[in-house]
C-alpha cells in the first residue's frame, strides 16, 4: 500500500521541484524589489538632509530640483563648526551623555547583579518594579519633575532649573531601568557553576561581580552602554522643559530653537546641524551594529 | 540546591576568618550586600519616578496659582472643553493607526529580509534600521523640510505626476496623516528588527514539514509563523503602543499641535498648557489621562514577559 503511494508520487515529483525553484526565484526577485522600495522610504529623510546640507541658501531659495546639488558647498558645515554656540550645544550633549552613561552603569550593574543572583526579600517585586519603571514615559513625568526641581531649588538654594547638569540627574530615570533589565537577563544566563566556584575559592560578592560577571557579560554591557548613550543623546522633552538659556541647551533643543529665527528657516544650516547631531549615534551604530541590535532585542527576549 | 552550595561556601569563609567582627559579619551577609547593591536603584526609582508620579496627582488637584486645593474641578473643567475631547480622540487615532502600520510594515519587511540569502541580510538590515538610530528630533526636522509649504520636495516630485500641491501640514487631514507617516517611518524598523529576530528562532523543520504537506505561503504564515511569533508580536505591539501614545518629539516639531490644535496628543497638549501657558496643575491633569491606557498596556506586557520567562 505504501509502496504504491510512493510510486504514484514519483513521476510528479520532478515537475513540482521545478515549479518550486521557479517560485523561489520569483519570491527572491519580489523580495529585492520591495526591499528597494522600503529602503527608499526609510532612507529618503537622511539622504535629503545630506543633499540640503551641501547647498547654499541661494540655491535652496532658487527652487531648482530639490533632489540634486548643482553647486555643492561645505559652507554650512564651516559656519556651524566655527560657531561657538553650536559647539557649545555639541559639548553639552557630549558631556551629559558621557556622565549619564557612567552613572547608569554604576547604578544598574550592581543592582542587576543582586537581582539576578542574590534571592533576597522583595527581589522579585523589585525586578518587576524596574520593568514597570521602564514603561513610564517621559511625557508623564516632565510636569511634576519640573515642580519637584523647582522645590528642591528653593529648599537648598542650589540652582537646578536652566542648568545643563540637572539633566545628568534626570536622564538616569530613562536609562537605568532598561539597562538593569537587560543586564539581569545577561547575568542570569551565566552558568551558576562559575560564581559558585568563585565563592568556594573565597571570593567576595564584589569580587565575583568584577572578576567574573562583568567580563563574561561584556557584550551585554556594551549593548547597555550604547542604549544609555543613544537615549541621552536623543532626549528632547526634558531639556526643552528644564533648560532655556542658550548656553545650557543640548543639541536637539538647540537646533530647533536657535536655528529657527522667527519665521525664517535657514534650511541649509538646520539640515547640517541635524546631520551633525545624528552623526554620533550613526557612527556608533555603524561600528557596533551587532551590539546595538542585541541591546534592542534583548529587552523582550531576555528575562 | 545552588543556594545551599553558596551558603556552605559562606559558612566556610566565616569559620575561616573567626576574628572578623560582628559588623563585618553583618556586612558580608548576602541580604546586606544585596541591599547596598540595589540601594542606588531603589533611591532613583523612589525619588525621581515614584515621587513625581504621585506628586502629579497632588498637583492636578490645585488651582492655577497652586495655592488652593480645588479637588476635581480641573478634571471637570477639562471634560467641558472641546479641545480636550479632540486630544483624546486624536491620541487614540494616532496611536492605533501608527502602531498598526508599524507592525504591518515591520512584519512585511522582516519577511523580505528573511527571504533573501543570508549573505546579504546584514547589509539590508543595517540600512533599514537607520530611521530608528537617528534621534527623532533630528529626523523630524528633515521631514519638516520635506513637507515645507513653499519648497516641499514631495510636492515638487508629485507635480510630475500631475498631483496638485498637498498642504502637508496646513490642512487637518494631511497634518494628521503626516504625523502618523513620520511616526510609522521612525518606528517600523524597530518592529522589523524584533520580528526578524523572532523569525530566525522559528525552526526550519516546521516549514519543511508544511511544504511536504503542500501548504502554500499564506498557510505557512498563518499556521506556523504567526503562532510561533505570537508572544513577541504582543510584547512589541504593546510596548510600541505605550511609546506612540506618549509621543512628544514628532508632533511638537512637525506641527506644534496645529492646525487649530487638531494634531495635539496628550504630551504636546500637556506641554502647551502646563509649561508654555504655565498652568501646571491643568498640564499635570492632562498628562494623567495617559495613565489608564498605559497601565492596561503595561499589565499585558508584564503578563507576556513573565510567560516568556517561564517558557525559557
Amino acid at each position: 500500500m505504501s509502496t504504491l503511494a510512493i510510486d504514484k508520487a514519483g513521476p510528479s515529483r520532478k515537475v513540482k521541484y521545478g515549479s518550486m525553484s521557479r517560485d523561489r526565484t520569483w519570491a527572491l526577485r519580489w523580495s529585492y524589489f520591495f526591499l528597494v522600495l522600503f529602503a527608499i522610504f526609510f532612507l529618503t529623510p537622511p539622504v535629503y538632509m545630506l543633499i540640503t546640507s551641501l547647498k547654499s541658501s541661494a540655491e535652496i531659495s532658487a527652487a531648482t530640483n530639490p533632489w540634486w546639488v548643482f553647486h555643492p558647498t561645505l559652507s554650512n558645515y564651516v559656519e556651524l563648526l566655527s560657531s561657538n554656540q553650536f559647539l557649545r550645544f555639541f559639548w553639552n550633549s557630549s558631556i551629559i551623555s558621557i556622565i549619564v552613561v557612567i552613572v547608569t552603569m554604576m547604578i544598574s550593574i550592581p543592582a542587576a547583579f543582586a537581582l539576578a543572583r542574590m534571592k533576597f526579600w522583595g527581589s522579585a517585586t523589585l525586578a518587576t518594579g524596574v520593568f514597570l519603571t521602564y514603561l513610564i514615559p517621559d511625557s508623564l513625568l516632565f510636569i511634576p519633575l519640573f515642580k519637584v526641581l523647582g522645590g528642591v531649588q528653593e529648599l537648598t538654594g542650589i540652582t537646578l532649573l536652566n542648568r545643563w547638569y540637572v539633566l545628568v540627574f534626570i536622564y538616569p530615570t530613562l536609562t537605568v531601568p532598561f539597562c538593569t533589565w537587560i543586564m539581569i537577563g545577561y547575568f542570569a544566563s551565566i552558568p551558576k557553576e562559575l560564581d559558585e566556584a568563585a565563592l568556594i575559592d573565597g571570593a567576595s560578592w564584589l569580587q565575583t561581580l568584577t572578576r567574573i560577571f562583568i567580563p563574561v557579560a561584556l557584550p551585554g554591557l556594551i549593548a547597555a552602554t550604547i542604549f544609555a548613550f543613544t537615549v541621552s543623546w536623543a532626549q528632547f522633552l526634558y531639556p526643552l522643559v528644564f533648560t532655556t538659556s542658550v548656553d545650557q541647551l543640548v543639541l536637539p533643543v538647540g537646533i530647533t530653537t536657535t536655528l529657527i529665527k522667527g519665521d525664517v528657516f535657514n534650511w541649509g544650516q538646520i539640515m547640517t546641524g541635524a546631520l551633525l547631531g545624528a552623526a554620533p549615534p550613526l557612527v556608533i551604530y555603524a561600528f557596533l551594529m551587532d551590539y546595538y541590535i542585541a541591546g534592542l532585542t534583548a529587552g523582550a527576549t531576555k528575562g | 540546591m545552588a543556594d545551599v552550595v553558596v551558603e556552605r561556601g559562606r559558612v566556610a569563609r566565616a569559620t575561616g576568618a573567626r576574628k572578623g567582627s560582628s559588623l563585618r559579619n553583618a556586612l558580608g551577609r548576602k541580604s546586606t550586600v544585596a541591599f547596598f547593591l540595589t540601594l542606588p536603584l531603589i533611591l532613583l526609582i523612589l525619588l525621581l519616578v515614584l515621587y513625581p508620579a504621585l506628586y502629579s496627582v497632588h498637583l492636578a488637584t490645585l488651582n492655577k496659582a497652586m495655592t488652593k486645593f480645588v479637588g476635581l474641578s480641573n478634571f471637570t473643567f477639562l471634560f467641558k472643553r472641546e479641545t480636550f475631547w479632540m486630544v483624546v480622540r486624536q491620541s487614540c487615532i494616532f496611536a492605533i493607526t501608527a502602531v498598526v502600520f508599524k507592525a504591518l510594515i515591520g512584519f512585511i519587511v522582516a519577511h523580505f529580509v528573511h527571504n533573501i540569502p543570508a549573505k546579504g541580510q546584514r547589509k539590508w538590515r543595517g540600512m533599514l534600521l537607520v530611521p530608528w538610530v537617528i534621534p527623532p528630533a533630528m529626523s523630524t526636522l528633515a521631514w519638516l523640510w520635506l513637507f515645507d509649504p513653499s519648497y516641499s520636495a514631495f510636492n515638487y516630485t508629485l507635480s510630475f505626476f500631475g498631483v496638485g500641491p498637498i498642504p502637508w501640514l496646513g490642512d487637518t487631514f494631511w497634518a494628521r496623516f503626516s504625523v502618523i507617516l513620520v511616526n510609522v517611518w521612525y518606528g517600523a524598523p524597530f518592529f522589523m528588527i524584533m520580528y526578524l529576530a523572532a523569525l530566525k528562532s522559528v525552526p526550519d523543520q516546521l516549514y519543511e514539514a508544511a511544504e511536504i504537506d503542500g501548504a502554500n505561503w499564506w498557510q505557512k504564515i498563518w499556521h506556523i509563523t504567526l503562532p510561533m511569533m505570537r508572544n513577541i508580536i504582543a510584547i512589541t505591539t504593546l510596548f510600541s503602543l505605550i511609546v506612540t501614545f506618549a509621543n512628544f518629539d514628532i508632533v511638537r516639531i512637525l506641527t506644534s499641535g496645529g492646525p487649530l490644535d487638531t494634531t495635539h496628543l496628550f504630551a504636546t497638549w500637556a506641554f502647551q498648557v502646563g509649561i508654555q501657558s504655565s498652568d501646571i496643575p491643568l498640564g499635570a491633569c492632562v498628562s494623567l489621562f495617559m495613565v489608564p491606557i498605559l497601565a492596561v498596556a503595561a499589565i499585558f506586557i508584564l503578563r507576556d514577559v513573565n510567560k516568556r520567562g517561564n517558557e525559557a
